[in-house]
């Protein structure tokens, strides 16, 4: 089943068609890759997907509801939720309170309970709190958690980011070039740490320039040129496209990977 | 240990009428406590919420004039109101500064940033000219008089000493709430706002919600500092809307140190004391208010995160 549709996707700015009627579906459980050189729309159709942009045509089904036009934090409690791809921590709080941020929609927490300090509101806390220090736990932060987000290392920071936004619950989870910037160990690490996330039943729909990763994690891969789809399979597939290697991965490429 | 500290503080500016006999230094620190209400209620918008209204003191007003006007009654075409009871008025200020905080909510978080600067000050400016212009209604420059003191269970606000305790009771509450909402899933959302909004976004913050809750909250305490305000100077005219108390304001929360509980009240503590402090020692006012700008410059310059962070930090580096 698809848990998410894109129908005939378009987005224009000004007279720049910057995706032109892309179509691609997420199926439940699995992990899909959109490669494709810069300026191919990848980062576009995520703004698109995910509520940050109004598309200019097309249909995007979440759960099989319409959420084109809905605003990104409906998207979210959806169950949609994304990275960015520049690195996007709350830079001056600590690694804890950026994970309690991400559990906003978790949290149940009326403003007149707040100010009255009602005792719901202390129990509340004290889940969150418990339920952020496991989050921490699972990216191996936990000894970081008093950390100001903004001074933790590079690659300890994007492990923060796809912590918040695995506090969010997604059921599908948008990355956007999670690795990018990472050395080969760190990635390494992070590949493991992508099969734990698949493990907890999250789907995955992942941008990304490292093709060592892409191959490695997906069980589909599509491959965007100049906001259309020039091909769509098994990373295998990709990888023997004669039109993927002349528009993105080059000959040098092919020979490596085959 | 911060605990004592907190009770011992408490104490001490609860005992002090007993031990200071003196009115003149007890009305200062009335005006200066009215102050760091409506410091403490700006913080929650500008140190937390990121957002800089520039039109705070329309919300003081607005709670200044809604109270006197519901104490003293009014009698125009549209309506008639008998006077009320003053704490009913005081809530009905409270309630009509709530409500110009959500209006401009709604409205001024479609516009942000520079934009919400430049819609608030355009509110507070609607307002005085209101104020000024429908005489029939608040007596424009003639100004509201005779404006009754709260009168409670049998107890007379009219005195010093009453109203400073009034005050000080009012203040200690809105501390409270705003330390509650900013320790809490409200509060994580608008710092999380303020620091990063796509990546609020991302994990579900309502950006209207979240940005009108902290409007509502912080407008309607600015509200009760003005009817606190009005019952005790017992006299309000379209002045209360100059835009050098909002400039008061903002200094009160930016050198005290905006985004953290104690900054408005040290802040409002140094920037309301001083002027008095300064006249004290018979300094000439100009000298006075070049001793006021330099302290201010100098803050802004040494400290730029504010006093208490800077205290903050010392204080860890000692220990």
């Amino acid at each position: 089943m698809a848990l998410l549709a894109v129908n005939n996707l378009s987005v224009r700015f000004g007279g720049l068609l910057a995706i032109e009627s892309l179509s691609l579906e997420v199926r439940e459980g699995e992990v899909l890759s959109l490669i494709g050189p810069n300026g191919a729309g990848k980062t576009t159709a995520f703004n698109a997907i995910s509520g940050y942009l109004r598309p200019t045509g097309g249909e995007v089904f979440f759960k099989d509801k319409n959420i084109v036009g809905r605003n990104t934090n409906d998207i979210a409690a959806l169950g949609l939720v994304r990275t960015f791809q520049k690195t996007s921590v709350f830079p001056n709080r600590s690694a804890l309170e950026n994970i309690l941020i991400g559990l906003h929609l978790t949290s149940k927490q009326s403003p007149f309970a707040i100010m009255l300090a009602l005792p719901s509101v202390a129990r509340d806390e004290r889940l969150l709190a418990a339920e952020a220090e496991r989050i921490l736990d699972f990216v191996n932060l936990q000894n970081k958690k008093d950390e100001l987000a903004g001074a933790l290392p590079y690659g300890e920071q994007r492990l923060l980011e796809v912590a918040i936004a695995l506090a969010a619950k997604p059921k599908l989870l948008l990355l956007d070039e999670p690795v990018s910037g990472m050395n080969p160990s760190e990635t390494a690490s992070f590949m493991a740490k992508l099969a734990e996330i698949r493990a907890l039943g999250i789907t995955i729909l992942l941008v990304e320039h490292d093709m060592k990763m892409v191959m490695g994690v997906s069980d589909r891969v599509v491959c965007l040129s100049q906001g259309r789809i020039i091909a769509n399979g098994t990373p295998a597939e990709i990888q023997s496209n004669p039109e993927v290697i002349r528009a993105y991965l080059g000959e040098r490429h092919k020979r490596v990977v085959s | 240990m911060k605990a004592a500290f907190t009770i011992a503080g408490l104490v001490v500016l609860a005992t002090l009428p007993w031990w200071l006999d003196n009115p003149y230094i007890l009305h200062v620190l009335i005006v200066t406590g009215i102050f760091i209400i409506a410091a403490i209620s700006l913080n929650l918008l500008l140190g937390y919420a990121g957002q800089l209204s520039l039109g705070h003191v329309a919300f003081f007003g607005i709670g200044a004039y809604a109270s006197s006007l519901v104490s003293l009654g009014f009698d125009i075409s549209l309506l008639t109101l008998k006077p009320k009871p003053v704490w009913m008025a005081m809530l009905a200020g409270i309630a009509a500064a709530g409500l110009c905080g959500w209006l401009i909510g709604r409205i001024a978080f479609k516009v942000r940033g520079a934009y919400f600067v430049i819609v608030s000050i355009s509110f507070v400016e609607v307002v005085r000219l209101v104020a000024v212009n429908w005489v029939e209604l608040t007596q424009g420059p003639m100004a509201l008089n005779n404006i009754p003191p709260l009168s409670l269970l049998g107890i007379s606000f009219l005195k010093k000493p009453s109203n400073y305790w009034l005050v000080l009771t009012v203040a200690v509450i809105s501390y409270v709430l705003v330390k509650r909402l900013v320790q809490s899933k409200a509060g994580r959302a608008m710092v999380a706002l303020a620091e990063n909004e796509p990546l609020a976004r991302s994990v579900g913050v309502d950006v209207t919600r979240t940005l009108v809750l902290a409007t509502v909250v912080s407008a309607a305490m600015a509200g009760a500092a003005g009817a606190l305000y009005a019952h005790y100077i017992r006299i309000v005219d379209p002045d209360v809307f100059l835009f050098i108390y909002t400039v008061t304001m903002v200094i009160m929360v930016v050198t005290g140190g905006k985004g953290t509980l104690a900054g408005p009240i040290i802040g409002g503590l140094i920037f309301g004391l001083l002027p008095e402090g300064l006249r004290a020692f018979s300094i000439k006012p100009e000298i006075q208010w070049i001793i006021y700008g330099v302290l201010m410059l100098a803050v802004v310059y040494f400290l730029p995160a504010g006093i208490v962070p800077a205290l903050k930090r010392r204080l860890r580096w000692l220990s």
